[in-house]
């Protein structure tokens, strides 16, 4: 069987072979594989040149200090760390919390966990395009909202949020504003000199870095503090203990700074690409596309196909690898989360597709998946009792279903 | 996890998709499930005055599973009587089409498609 075309990058990267081939060097007798914290011979010496350096190429690509940079396993670690290291810290300041229903499982679940240690968690409903309400926030902010937490680029639906205003709102009443930069780091710009966030989570594979690797920025001035979420020797200015995976650490370094190299181009590429899908299925009816369009990272296309519904057409276009909203693709039967928030009907969301095109997705790949998905849709709508009611005029609201 | 073989054989070569007429006094119509949950079947049989299907339809809004599991139904009751084939069970559906446990609900779906239908045709005996 022929290996699928890959159109899941939201989902992961592969790592650039100039990232493996400098990582490799890290590893064996041959390489640089010494423990960074070993500040008496050159082994340790060289392991922290390597770390040093890779810290600079992070820091350079969102404009952050390299002092302001904490490695850890991956951004589910960094929004751990920064929304329970705030929250503990803080919370002789006040415990409650503001964050978005269409959050990172990362954030969502820590927020949980928080809130059975006696915190106080606000979800706030995202607007229908994704966005959040910037009303909305000023008015759910209170005495004791010590944190907000709202992610850059969403994952499933690829908004990005005006960072900048948020952060003008979370100064202006003294709360520390989390970003979650996991999807939009290396492909959009950040410059953390004039933002005003105060902690960022990053994640290296996202952006053709190895798994198991991510860090958080967290800001200098103004000062930061957390509480470290894991302890042992206190690496990494106290904050998050544990040898330093240089390997890692030098893959991340290095995925970033060519991120920062290539972004311009690669975005325009992947834009190009992305509205080539697009257009690929603008002939075909009872088409929705799930997000505001313009406010959209260059690479995601989150796409419902009305009346299909959407692990079929995963199985069906096998041939081609993306993700689905359906809640058949989940161990719970529930639709996706993100897109029931955004006010989506179940059956779109159960009918959704996300596409998320990259470094190496090339105009055959586009033009093969339109017409494997055109075929698939136009055969499952043949097999589909719902699409039968749609032509014959039934308003599907109107039907009382015998769900059990 | 990839697609059980058998659960793709009856994506890719469904058996007995179309539509029968609901209105026909010989004819029973059995529509389960929900958009909302992601999993609509509307199964339809035939039968002859002596009482046993001679024919049976199927569409299905679901996933592969759903899908075989409505299909694989359809060419099971052809050739049964009505009361034989209210005895089919959802476990024997599994069985055959190697369901995961995550996928039985479909063919529990598709059992009470078959009921559906046989009571709608008993309905119209009435």
């Amino acid at each position: 069987m022929l290996t699928p075309t890959y159109l899941d990058y939201s989902s992961t990267t592969p790592v650039d072979a100039r990232v493996a081939k400098k990582m490799a060097n890290y590893l064996t007798m041959e390489g640089d594989f010494g423990n960074a914290a070993s500040r008496s011979h050159y082994f340790g010496w060289q392991a922290e040149k390597a770390v040093h350096e890779a810290r600079s190429q992070v820091a350079d690509l969102v404009g952050a200090d390299p002092r302001e940079i904490v490695w850890t396993s991956g951004a589910t670690e960094s929004n751990n760390l920064a929304i329970k290291g705030i929250a503990h810290f803080y919370q002789k300041r006040g415990k409650h919390i503001i964050t978005l229903k269409t959050e990172h499982k990362a954030v969502l679940d820590t927020c949980r966990q928080l809130e059975r240690e006696g915190f106080e968690v606000t979800y706030l409903d995202p607007l229908p395009d994704g966005l959040l309400d910037l009303d909305l926030l000023k008015k759910t902010i209170r005495e004791d909202t010590i944190l907000a937490s709202f992610m850059h680029v969403n994952n499933e639906i690829g908004v990005i949020q005006d960072l900048q205003s948020i952060g003008d709102v979370c100064r202006a009443n003294k709360v520390f504003f989390h970003v979650d930069a996991a999807q939009s780091a290396g492909k959009i710009e950040i410059d953390l000199t004039s933002l005003p966030v105060d902690l960022m989570s990053f994640s290296a594979h996202k952006i053709y870095g190895p798994k198991g690797m991510g860090a958080l920025y967290v800001s200098r001035k103004p000062r930061v503090r957390l509480e470290a979420q894991i302890h042992g020797g206190g690496h990494e200015r106290g904050m998050r203990s544990g040898t330093l995976a240089t390997h890692q650490i030098v893959g991340m370094g290095e995925a970033f700074a060519i991120a920062k190299a290539e972004m311009k181009e690669e975005q325009a590429r992947t834009l190009k690409l992305r509205q080539r899908l697009y257009a690929g299925f603008s002939d075909m009816e009872e088409v929705v596309v799930n997000g505001d369009l313009d406010q959209r990272i260059a690479g995601n296309l989150n796409i419902s196909f009305n009346y299909v519904e959407g692990e079929s057409l995963m199985m069906a276009i096998s041939n081609v690898a993306v993700s689905s909203g359906s809640a058949c693709t989940s161990s719970s039967l529930e639709p996706s989360y993100v897109l029931r928030a955004l006010g989506l009907s179940d059956e779109l969301a159960h009918s959704s597709i996300r596409f998320s095109v990259g470094r190496y997705t090339t105009e055959k790949d586009i033009d093969d998946a339109i017409a494997l998905v055109k075929e698939k849709v136009e055969k499952l709508r043949d097999l589909s009792p719902l699409w039968d009611m749609y032509k014959d005029g039934i308003d599907l609201n109107s039907v009382e279903w015998a769900a059990h | 996890m990839a697609y059980g073989k058998k659960v793709l054989d009856h994506y890719e070569n469904p058996r007995n998709v179309g539509v029968l007429d609901k209105e026909a006094n010989n004819v029973g119509t059995g529509m389960v499930g929900a958009p909302a949950c992601g999993d609509v079947m509307r199964l339809q049989i035939q039968v002859n005055d002596d009482g046993v299907i001679e024919e049976a339809k199927f569409k299905t809004y679901g996933c592969g599973s759903a899908i075989a599991s409505s299909s694989l139904l359809t060419e099971w009751v052809k050739g049964k009587t009505l009361d034989e084939a209210s005895q089919i069970k959802n476990t024997e559906i599994v069985e055959e089409l190697e369901l995961p446990p995550v996928k039985i609900h479909c063919s529990v779906l598709a059992e009470d498609a078959i009921k559906a239908a046989i009571n709608d045709l008993k309905s119209k005996a009435n």
